[in-house]
């Protein structure tokens, strides 16, 4: 008999095991999946540092949150609708964020006394009546994907790892979703003919349980989001800045080169790039930090468009190369995806707490511009325009984004590249006249390549006399490099477009903020806004230099607010350069903010008083 | 499609080169009777000799007295930050291996702080010329003592003299796996000149220890090297396939005894073929060399290795150009990968 299908609007599941689990596949796979299926989404991959911490314990559990919908979706979901745990430990360390009521999804085999007390549970959860608020759907997944691979003979170990595709299978019958995609990704991923087989009959075998055991009594139905019509693929923050460095170099005609060394969350940069050497990508994995930029430095002194990619910790020791790269007058783009710090920190969690270190963390006065990436789909074009600025100004820059949008992924219209403006590059090789430090209209100087005939010059950290670049320690001369360097970044910002207010463009209260926590300030602000308060909501990208109009957009509010995950570093920054009286709303969990974090704290602003 | 935006030249005839096209016209600041002083004369002398265009030498240095290098060549020149010389001209010669890079360094910006950079960019075996001027002193700095220094050098830093054993250059050097290697001395000027020479026409990292006189803070650390009473019998000036011998009339060499350990013979007591034959192409022969040490052996100076072993750039340039030959894909491909259409 055909089980009943009930419509839906919104879903958010998240899929918890062990970190050895293949929650992340199984994640990725239900998302692409749900992409094809024309949901609008928004995923969180959050995992531990570690690669496999001990089977079944807490420090081990890697999970994947994704929200689907038929309306536009800004973030993953606060509290998730669904809960897939794959032992007691995924369960204990997740449950508390499942809403009242949802559904539970375990693997019963997982449950038992050795898995329950390392876990730290004193008695079964599945037992002691603890989990009577949620609905609960226990299925011996093990046992199942088992007896489904049973005729291949596998090696038991191989076998079991099999049941991430059984759990999949299962969720996908439960929402209606087409296993062909990941029939596909299987077929193509398992090399091993006999993992392949073993993979696709679990996946089958999980698909055929939902819809014949009497455990579910009905599916669910997302109907296809209203997503203006073009092409589409899923793409993380990583993906797409890698992607939009690869355009870059074709908008500009420069040869791309990487310095890099390997940093969680930024190493998949490095990953994608090196696998792009057919388009002319040179990537170099340097001994250390330093050499990576410093190589970088070196690239971009003879002619390609250089990148170096890190993270907190990595910036920090890169410190110094940066102020060079200032200098030398360079084009450099150094990547900062940032993590909880200080020190090691959390490194597979988030956090935007190296603002304050890309601004100021140098010696002398060595101002960069820093801009900040604000979705996954975003870091495309912000990897675009640092390198744009860079080329065009002849300065390093410093692109911000973090391991939440590093990692998380969306569905993303798909660039057309012949119709993105081309960066436009100029090599000087006119002997007559020549001078290193020389200026255009941008305050930028001349780009000239060794190799050059005529032009041989001397360039370095030591300061140096306006437009010959010769040694100088003239006191009047260094006031004038330094005020220079200043407004060279300043200049910046007469290029750059009008800011956009989303929602009341003036009135109680402006929301602003950067980077990551875009999509929860976002629906924050849309719910505010449909419970009738006033509040309008500004996500700045460039923070150095700051937009020419933000000063006017500040003063139009009564009061502005600015959630940030740290303690409040770019409240200070506006605070100091516009004497409005921002406040913070600051979260440092290692986690991103939730939308009702953010309502709750717009109506408390509004409330103040 | 990409753009090509590069630009192309008509290079300057190397023929027409001359030393004077190599000096700039910014006044030399290193102190009076600095060693530093011959060793860029030598240089100078050389790059003429070498047949390739001004323009596309690059001279990279670190920090210290030597890095002060570039300013004082005619060249395309990097005067970078400490210790981070070998990174940044790394970067110049993995995406131009059409420029010649030429490293400036000394012992404390290589072996000190840019320790890390020295072996890497060693064993990578990029194709740059790698010159170290050992000091044996931090000069720039005023005068502390440096990690070639002699255990017991008393100096501002150790006052009761270091207590710190010294790393030999060429050892290190040796260890990173360097593919030429090579000693000579500031004041040595025909010598020094044909091994910048030999270090020119190498392929890969080419590393040239050069005592140098630092006659403020350390002066006299080579004397004996240098003097003409004494160099004879304290350095021993290695040839490719010649036994090794010193001494006013080559009356001494150096032979293996037990536990391959090396010792001074006098030639007169040993027959000619006990005497040890320098091969520049044996890995032992050059580790061996590496570890005389005064006041027991001889300062050996020369080409210590020379072997070739495909250079960094080289290989990079195979890879891209192989990854082209297996694939072509434009961006708008790689963006489209895995898409599907909304409406």
């Amino acid at each position: 008999m055909q089980k009943a299908v009930e419509t839906v609007q919104t879903v958010a599941i998240r899929f918890a095991g062990d970190s050895g689990d293949g929650m992340q596949v199984t994640g990725t796979q239900f998302s692409d999946t749900t992409a094809l299926a024309g949901n609008d989404l928004a995923t969180f991959p959050d995992f531990p540092a570690e690669i496999r911490a001990p089977a079944g314990s807490l420090a081990g559990v890697s999970g994947f949150q994704i929200k689907f919908s038929s309306e536009e979706v800004f973030t993953p979901g606060d509290a998730p609708d669904v809960l897939v745990a794959m032992n007691p430990a995924a369960l204990l360390a997740n449950l508390h964020d499942l809403k009242a009521g949802g559904m539970l999804i375990l693997n019963s085999e997982a449950f038992n006394a050795k898995n329950i007390e390392r876990a730290g549970y004193a008695t079964s959860p599945l037992a002691d009546g603890s989990l009577s608020g949620f609905k609960v759907y226990s299925a011996d997944i093990t046992g199942m994907t088992l007896r489904a691979v049973e005729e291949l003979k596998l090696n038991q170990r191989f076998a079991v790892r099999c049941k991430n595709f059984f759990a999949l299978g299962m969720v996908y019958w439960l929402y209606n979703r087409d296993t062909a995609h990941t029939v596909k990704w299987i077929e193509e991923k398992f090399r091993d003919p006999q993992l392949r087989e073993a993979n696709l009959r679990a996946l089958k075998a999980g698909y055929a349980f939902g819809e014949t055991t009497e455990l579910f009594d009905h599916s669910y139905e997302i109907k296809q989001a209203k997503i203006k019509p073009g092409r589409y693929r899923n793409i993380s923050g990583n993906e797409a800045i890698s992607l939009g460095f690869l355009a870059a170099s074709e908008l500009s005609g420069l040869n791309l080169f990487l310095g890099s060394y390997p940093i969680t969350p930024a190493s998949d940069i490095l990953h994608n790039l090196a696998r792009y050497k057919h388009l002319g990508v040179r990537t170099f994995q340097a001994e250390d930090e330093i050499a990576a930029i410093c190589s970088a430095i070196g690239a971009a002194y003879a002619g390609s468009l250089a990148l170096t990619t890190t993270s907190g910790p990595g910036l920090a020791l890169k410190s110094e190369g940066m102020g060079l790269a200032l200098m030398l007058e360079l084009p450099l783009v150094i990547v900062d995806v940032q993590r909880a710090g200080p020190s090691t920190g959390m490194p597979t969690k988030t956090e935007q707490s190296d603002l304050l270190q890309v601004m100021y963390g140098r010696n002398g006065e060595a101002p960069i511009p820093v801009i900040a990436a604000s979705t996954p789909g975003d870091c495309f074009y912000a990897a675009i325009e640092a390198c744009r600025v860079a080329v065009m100004h002849m300065t390093p820059v410093v692109l911000l984004s973090n391991g939440y949008i590093a990692n998380g992924a969306e569905p993303w219209p798909i660039p057309d590249m012949s119709k993105l403006p081309r960066i436009p590059v100029s090599f000087r090789t006119e002997r007559e006249g020549y001078q290193p430090y020389s200026r255009d209209e941008r305050l930028a100087r001349p780009w000239a390549l060794p190799g050059t005939p005529g032009l041989e010059h001397r360039i370095g950290g030591i300061e140096k006399q306006h437009l010959t670049g010769n040694i100088s320690y003239d006191p009047a001369n260094h006031e004038f490099m330094s005020k220079l360097r200043h407004e060279r970044v300043q200049k910046i910002a007469d290029e750059l477009p009008p800011l956009e207010v989303h929602g009341d463009p003036s009135g109680e209260l402006l929301v602003l903020g950067w980077g990551d926590t875009f999509g929860a300030i976002r629906a924050g602000v849309e719910t505010a806004r449909q419970q009738g308060h006033s509040v309008g909501h500004l996500h700045l990208r460039w923070l150095n230099p700051f937009p020419n109009d933000l000063g006017d957009i500040l003063k139009r509010y009564k009061r502005v607010l600015v959630p940030e995950l740290n303690l409040g570093q770019l409240v200070k920054m506006i605070r100091a350069r516009y004497l409005v009286d921002a406040r913070s709303f600051p979260k440092i969990q290692g986690q991103p903010f939730k939308e009702s974090e953010i309502v709750l704290a717009i109506k408390q602003q509004l409330e103040a008083n | 499609m990409k753009l090509n935006v590069y630009p192309q030249f008509e290079h300057t005839d190397p023929s027409t080169q001359q030393r004077k096209d190599f000096v700039t016209d910014q006044d030399v600041r290193w102190c009076p009777g600095c060693g530093d002083y011959s060793v860029l004369a030598q240089v100078q002398r050389v790059m003429p000799s070498l047949g390739i265009p001004r323009e596309k030498y690059v001279f990279v240095s670190g920090i210290g007295c030597s890095s002060r290098f570039p300013y004082y060549m005619e060249t395309y020149g990097v005067h970078s930050i400490h210790g981070r010389a070998p990174a940044v001209a790394t970067g110049i010669k993995a995406t131009r291996p059409d420029l010649q890079v030429w490293v400036i360094t000394g012992d404390g910006d290589a072996l000190s702080i840019g320790g890390n950079h020295f072996i890497h960019v060693l064993r990578r075996n990029v194709d740059l010329k790698l010159l170290l001027f050992n000091n044996q002193i931090y000069g720039l700095t005023k005068g502390q003592y440096s990690p070639t220094s002699p255990v017991g050098k008393k100096a501002k830093s150790t006052p009761l003299g270091s207590i710190d054993y010294p790393l030999d250059p060429v050892s290190v050097a040796l260890g990173a796996n360097a593919t030429f290697v090579a000693r000579s001395l500031d004041v040595a000027a025909n010598h020094l000149q044909g091994v910048l020479k030999r270090a020119a026409e190498h392929k890969g990292t080419a590393f040239v220890e050069i005592y140098q006189n630092c006659n403020i803070f350390n002066d006299g650390a080579f004397d004996l090297l240098t003097d003409k009473e004494t160099k004879s019998t304290h350095v021993l000036e290695l040839q490719h396939g010649k036994p090794m011998r010193f001494g006013k009339d080559l009356e001494r060499g150096i032979a293996l005894g037990p536990g391959m350990r090396p010792r001074v013979v006098e030639c007169a007591t040993v027959t000619e073929d006990e005497l040890l034959v320098h091969d520049e192409t044996s890995e032992v022969c050059a580790l061996l060399l590496s570890r005389l040490q005064a006041p027991e052996f001889p300062t050996p100076i020369g080409v210590f290795r020379a072997v070739t072993r495909p250079s960094y750039d080289t290989l990079m340039e195979e890879q891209l150009e192989q990854a082209r030959s297996f694939k072509t894909q434009s961006v708008q491909q790689l963006l489209d990968e895995g898409q599907w259409t909304v409406g």
